[in-house]
């Protein structure tokens, strides 16, 4: 069976002023249809910079990115963004200040010509969890979950088969976090999705993600499996390193 | 005897709606030792931190019953007082580094500021203290960073020369609002060893502000519980699985964790009269 | 005790946290400004001298006592000080300067509101344009931008005046043409800063055109602080139309332009201080009304000034 998303060889540079950042260097990895894969790295493993190659918002990229068998264009044209949506990590960022829930939902639906604009806004809204009365709200107007829930559900509204996470709990409190984790949960089973989850919190990703691979310094560093991560067979030093900060604080 | 001792601080600040009172009554002594404060956004944990050290900013006001650090009256002293004491017996550590360091000074220089209250000592001394300072909290090539400027250092080097900062002047009080925060799991397990020593080798007393239960109840003595301004449970960090408040439980259940597999996470049913 | 039950208010529908439609959500969006807004006492003075302006400009033959152009008797009603019959006196030309104002205000509102409806736009699409794009486009327009920069506004509008002709509509032309630059500037920065956000992102992921995402995101958060800076150039404006009026490039006579009047009064004033004072004080008070007015907009249009 060929997997959903097939990366090989991806290299992605910046060029900060005057200096250039080789933040991802030859990463490859395959993720089944349904699959939920976890990228698990610190700041600067270049974890994020893997999605915005995907989806087309880092400026430069060799190598070889397939959705469903085919190689992406260099531009992505409105098909890619009916398949591949993101969730972005800040709330607080990712909502236009200016704009009620009701435009950030019906603009993609109007980009795309759908013409049911209002039931599906509604609907949307019922599946993240916020009701009607959410509708003609502005963000201001809204906590950090209920932002995260709106971002969520503009991701999902044009019905995509692929959803990228970048860290999308790690903004909020922890008791949000387990809140937009179910949900995330429970669209994924409802609607076969498929999901490509960054993060830096091992508990999570081991609580979201099938498989894993963890990333340092742009390179994958190693592939584990959910059960591989529970029993701790990781055999990777800089893995080892992660596990056992994750556990919280141990006197030396 | 209690390094500190805090009754009834509280803390309002004016809005539109009239005056909100974000720390409602909280009291606590602190001896020598680790204390963690623990509550999520909002809670007012940041703003009992700041109060303690009198550094509410305007317009909003702190009051306390009692708050005495070391026999000092806090509510008594005069801004002299407070200049000799802040910095040079009571530190903080923030949770950005960007924004602590002064971005047009050396952390050499800003190092070596901090000992302005501390007796008289040369030139040399100064620079002698500032040097070791930094190899005390870990860094590889105390030499480089003493002539670097805030921006030429990473995240966790940042955090680290401020934690420097912080405690060259060696403070009996330290008061750390997510100190760890903004690094990466590994550096943050050698900032807390950091503090863990002068804990235990210099006896300072540390107020350890963060939003994260496991690593607080991890690192500390003790645990105080905030939620919506008011401490709810204040325990001793081994006792935490003993938790009584609904709070305090539903905080510690709602984590993912890596040994077991709970689908969907149970979640945290937020009481009114938790707040009142 | 009994409970009066809660009759909602029109304040309650502005103000609710969950509007039901996109007009109650965009009305009680706008009355949430105008009660931070309202809350500034100068602003609401700048508001008021304003509110003024336009009043008079629409109401000029009913507040003008006399005819603006044409004078009294040479002979008896020239230079007359300010009294009964004529408030703020006489010119030369025998005509009374209170009319003369009145009148002259819908030449300054004119002036106002074509150079903001012709510069601000321009300004704008060349800022958000440059700054969105980035790369040639930017360096081509920014460059343009810079040549109109380095010239002084009076000089440059000099310059255009004196090849289009003098006259008060070629004069309001070479202002727009003039005080666009600065818009540019400050939208090209403005959108610099909104570019690279996360919902620029999301918006482009959901196969928005650059038009739709310039027109629909990246203006609404531009516009506010162009429109302050404007209000607060709007002062300036007034002071260059005058000033074009008074060395007769600007409106012609006897048009009763507020700067011409000043041009025309300032030989008589030692002896007959009135005939320049007067359009004089009008500029002041009418360009303070707009500094006071940019400053309540500013405070609650502008996140960043807001403390």
């Amino acid at each position: 069976m060929t997997p959903l998303i097939d990366i090989r060889d991806l290299d992605v540079r910046f060029t900060a002023g005057a200096s250039q950042v080789h933040a991802v260097r030859g990463l490859s990895l395959t993720v089944a249809e349904g699959e939920s894969f976890g990228l698990v790295g610190e700041s600067g493993s270049g974890k994020s910079t893997v999605l915005r190659a995907i989806c087309g918002l880092a400026p430069t990229w060799d190598g070889t990115i397939l959705i469903g068998g085919r190689a992406l264009p260099p531009r992505r044209g409105p098909e890619f963004f009916r398949q591949v949506q993101m969730v972005f990590q800040d709330p607080y960022a990712s909502l236009h200040p200016r704009h009620t829930v009701d435009r950030v939902l019906s603009e993609p639906l109007a980009i795309h010509g759908f013409s049911d604009r209002e039931t599906r806004v509604e609907r949307a809204l019922e599946e993240v969890g916020l009701g009607r009365g959410f509708r003609f709200r502005y963000p201001h107007q809204l906590s950090g979950g209920q932002r995260q829930r709106v971002a969520i559900a503009r991701a999902l509204i044009l019905e995509p088969r692929v959803l990228l996470l970048d860290e999308p709990t790690s903004a909020l409190d922890a008791s949000i976090q387990a809140e937009v984790l179910n949900l995330l949960d429970r669209l994924r089973t409802e609607r076969g999705l498929t999901y490509i989850m960054v993060s830096h919190d091992l508990a999570v990703v081991a609580h979201m993600c099938d498989r894993l691979l963890v990333m340092q310094h742009g390179q994958g560093v190693e592939e584990l499996t959910r059960a591989a991560l529970r029993a701790r067979a990781a055999t990777s030093p800089y893995t080892q390193a992660l596990l056992e900060a994750s556990r919280g604080y141990t006197a030396a | 005897m209690a390094l500190l001792t805090v009754d009834d601080l509280r803390v309002t600040f004016p809005t539109r709606q009239g005056p909100s009172e974000v720390v409602r009554g909280v009291s606590f002594t602190l001896g020598r030792e680790r204390l963690g404060i623990v509550g999520e956004s909002g809670s007012g944990k940041s703003q009992t931190g700041r109060a303690i050290l009198g550094l509410t900013p305007p317009p909003g006001r702190a009051t306390a019953r009692q708050l005495v650090f070391d026999g000092i009256d806090l509510n008594r002293a005069s801004p002299r007082d407070w200049r000799g004491l802040r910095g040079g017996r009571m530190s903080m550590v923030m949770q950005d580094p960007k924004y602590s360091l002064n971005p047009v000074m050396t952390v050499g220089r800003q190092i070596m500021e901090a000992l302005k209250f501390h007796g008289r000592l040369s030139g040399a001394d100064k620079r002698r203290r500032a040097l070791d300072m930094l190899d005390a909290v870990q860094i590889r090539d105390p030499e480089r960073v003493f002539a670097a400027y805030p921006h030429e250092l990473s995240g966790g080097m940042g955090q680290r020369a401020m934690i420097a900062m912080m405690l060259v002047a060696e403070p009996d009080l330290l008061i750390a609002d997510e100190p760890t925060s903004a690094l990466d799991v590994t550096v943050q397990v050698e900032v807390l060893r950091i503090l863990d020593r002068l804990v235990t080798d210099r006896g300072m007393g540390l107020i350890f502000i963060s939003h994260d239960l496991r690593l607080v109840s991890s690192f500390c003595d003790r645990v105080l519980v905030m939620y919506a301004g008011r401490m709810v449970e204040e325990l001793r960090a081994a006792d935490l699985h003993l938790a009584r408040h609904p709070y305090t439980r539903g905080l510690l259940n709602c984590l993912p964790d890596l040994d077991h597999d709970r689908h969907p996470l149970p979640t945290l049913e937020r009481q009114a009269d938790w707040a009142r | 005790m009994t409970v009066a039950p809660h009759v909602p208010s029109r304040r309650d529908w502005l103000l609710t946290e969950q509007p039901a439609s996109r007009r109650q959500a965009r009305l009680g969006q706008a009355y949430r400004t105008w009660l931070a807004f309202r809350g500034n006492p100068l602003a609401m003075v700048g508001l008021g001298i304003i509110v003024a302006l336009i009043l008079v400009a629409v109401f000029a033959d009913l507040i003008a006592p006399y005819n603006p152009i044409v004078g009294g008797d040479l002979r008896t009603e020239r230079l007359l000080p300010p009294s009964a019959a004529h408030l703020m006196g006489t010119d030369d030309q025998a005509r009374d300067i209170f009319s003369r104002l009145v009148h002259g205000s819908r030449l300054t509102l004119m002036v106002v509101a074509l150079v903001a409806v012709i510069a601000t736009p321009i300004g704008v699409f060349v800022g958000t344009t440059a700054g969105y794009f980035g790369g040639w486009v930017d360096t081509v327009l920014m460059r343009v931008t810079d040549v109109f920069l380095a010239f002084p506004r009076l000089i440059l509008a000099l310059a255009f005046v004196a090849a289009l002709g003098p006259g008060i509509e070629n004069a309001i032309i070479a202002i727009a043409i003039t005080s666009w630059p600065p818009y540019a500037r400050l939208a090209r920065a403005e959108t610099l800063t909104i570019r690279d956000s996360d919902f620029i992102a999301a918006i482009r992921l959901q196969g928005a055109s650059s038009a739709r995402i310039i027109w629909g995101h990246v203006v609404p958060l531009c516009t506010s602080s162009v429109i302050v800076r404007v209000t607060f150039d709007m002062a300036g404006i007034i002071l260059t139309a005058a000033g074009l009026g008074f060395i007769g490039l600007g409106a012609q006579p006897p048009q009763p332009e507020w700067g011409a009047m000043i041009a025309a009064g300032r030989r008589y004033l030692i002896d007959q201080w009135w005939v320049a004072t007067m359009p004089g004080l009008a500029i002041f008070v009418v360009s303070l009304g707009f500094n006071f007015l940019g400053d309540g907009l500013r405070d609650v249009l502008d996140p960043k000034a807001r403390k």
